[in-house]
């Protein structure tokens, strides 16, 4: 492998995906053959990852996710984590089949620094959304089957200097989103959430809030989200992108915030 | 019709050495040096943009002079070959050993079978988590491996430099007074052929160096599992100034 790299280095590319697909093409989250016979529904054999949200706010985005995933109508774990920091400076949840979507997570980590080692520089952000555009892509045939992913992107833009945010469908399709996206089963109460909590003024405090509110409307009425989980301790996961980097916020900060907001709803002593 | 000479094989192989020996002899120096906190590489560098020394994995990094096109293609080998080995396996399991031995097997196939052998020298380095654990593995021409201790000095004037940094070398030195050890021996083994080893002590311009560190504790620095990281003019400005006395 390594002698013939050595001879011609001209055919090697740059992209760690795209040696994988020549050269192990087993190794790729899209790269398992599908069963035999027609079209199958493979949707229930896996565990599904649910709602992600994300936000900008002046001087960067945020991205949450909640702590849930589900096989049918049985919760298949309380604590997997869904928001990954991709590099230094973006970061990424993933909604859907989730063995898949965390392969794709570790695929994509790998394939950013391997561009960034192999260049010598970091590349830009529509690169990066692009990259994650075409890995997609390449799971629509599994996603045929129901075993679709659906990420959700964002970034700090270095050369313009705002935190950006990108949504992406099973065919590979980027979409840019401003202001704020959700994706997964709770993103529509979320969305709903995000439009009444989100203004322009956010700074990142607030904007941690926000998204935690957001999550707690989507488990409220998606049966797939879970909520601030009290009893054994799990917050959602948090990550903030601006111009120092990626970073994720402790524990203890969001144990805070959950329970200001359960605080505040219960003694509104409202029903919805 | 051109009859062929026979060419003992012991011919053969001393005349590819020799010709490989010559390329490498003409390169500028690179310093790889295990410090206290981390591993120091220093190289001989007057391009700010075409790197001698790069990052093959979490805590190991590369090291080469010669062609540049050879070794930069071997550098890009290695991350592959590593990249493809921690995603396949686990980052833990990606070690310097491991790629020394490919770069090792690729380094003789191609010194035996090619027209021309490689004309590079390399090493790879590993930080460990104690000085103990550090791994210097220097790869010649042939594909022959060495795991050498303490210091490595490859490229033209290497001679000259080992014997500057014998005596300044210790297992104390932390990262930036091995860079101003590092900086005055090449500094002494610069123009050795011109004009005779330069006065010892002072040191190289940092114009015409490429710096960079492989710390040991990148967690608890700088909150990465990235221990490789580039030092550049200004922080080296101040590293080379800073200790000027001792």
């Amino acid at each position: 492998m390594l002698r013939d790299d050595a001879a011609v280095p001209r055919t090697a590319p740059v992209s760690f995906s795209e040696y994988l697909g020549e050269h192990h093409p087993g190794l790729l989250p899209a790269g398992r053959t599908p069963g035999p016979g027609g079209p199958v529904d493979a949707s229930s054999l896996a565990p599904h990852a649910t709602t992600i949200v994300s936000l900008t706010y002046p001087g960067g985005v945020l991205m949450a996710g909640d702590r849930r995933a589900t096989m049918g109508n049985v919760i298949a774990s309380r604590h997997i984590e869904k928001v990954f920091a991709a590099d230094r400076s973006s970061v990424l949840g993933i909604a859907g089949s989730a063995g898949i979507g965390l392969d794709l997570t570790r695929l994509f980590q790998v394939e950013l620094e391997h561009y960034e080692k192999i260049e010598a520089t970091m590349m830009s952000l529509d690169g990066k959304a692009n990259r994650l555009a075409a890995m997609v892509r390449q799971n629509l045939p599994l996603a045929l089957q129901g075993l679709a992913v659906v990420p959700l992107f964002a970034g700090f833009d270095t050369a313009r200097h705002v935190g950006r945010l990108f949504s992406f469908d099973a065919t590979g399709g980027r979409y840019e989103e401003y202001e704020h996206h959700s994706v997964g089963s709770g993103s529509v109460f979320a969305r709903g959430a995000l439009k009444k909590l989100w203004n322009p003024r956010l700074d990142e405090r607030t904007a941690v809030r926000v998204a935690v509110e957001a999550l707690y409307d989507a488990a409220d009425d998606d049966s797939a989200t879970g909520g601030p989980d009290t009893v054994r301790n799990l917050w959602p996961v948090v990550f903030v992108v601006d111009s120092a980097g990626a970073r994720r916020i402790p524990d203890r900060e969001l144990e805070a915030v959950a329970r200001t907001i359960v605080g505040t709803r219960s003694s509104a002593g409202r029903e919805a | 019709m051109t009859s062929q000479f026979y060419v003992s094989p012991e011919q053969l192989m001393k005349d590819r050495a020799d010709f490989a020996r010559k390329g490498i002899a003409r390169g500028r120096s690179v310093v790889v040096m295990s410090c206290s906190d981390g591993i120091a590489l220093v190289a001989q560098n007057p391009s700010p943009s075409l790197h001698k020394l790069g990052e093959i994995y979490d805590r190991i990094a590369f090291a080469a002079v010669g062609k540049y096109n050879e070794f930069d293609s071997l550098r890009q080998a290695g991350v592959r070959y590593a990249d493809v080995r921690g995603y396949s396996y686990a980052r833990e399991d990606v070690t310097a050993r491991g790629l020394a031995s490919v770069y090792a097997q690729s380094l003789g196939g191609v010194f035996t079978a090619e027209s021309k052998p490689f004309e590079v020298e390399l090493v790879v380095a590993e930080v460990g988590h104690t000085q103990d654990a550090d791994h210097l593995y220097r790869l010649t021409f042939d594909g022959s491996i060495a795991d050498e201790r303490g210091f490595v000095v490859m490229g033209g004037a290497a001679d000259v430099v080992v014997a500057a940094l014998r005596s300044e070398w210790s297992a104390d030195l932390d990262l930036p007074g091995a860079v101003r050890a590092a900086a005055r021996a090449l500094h002494t083994g610069r123009g050795v052929d011109a004009d005779g080893p330069r006065p010892p002590g002072t040191a190289l311009d940092p114009a015409l160096l490429e710096v960079a560190f492989l710390e040991r504790h990148p967690g608890t620095s700088r909150g990465s599992r990235r221990a490789f990281r580039r030092v550049d003019a200004p922080e080296l400005h101040l590293v080379l100034t800073s200790g000027s006395g001792t």
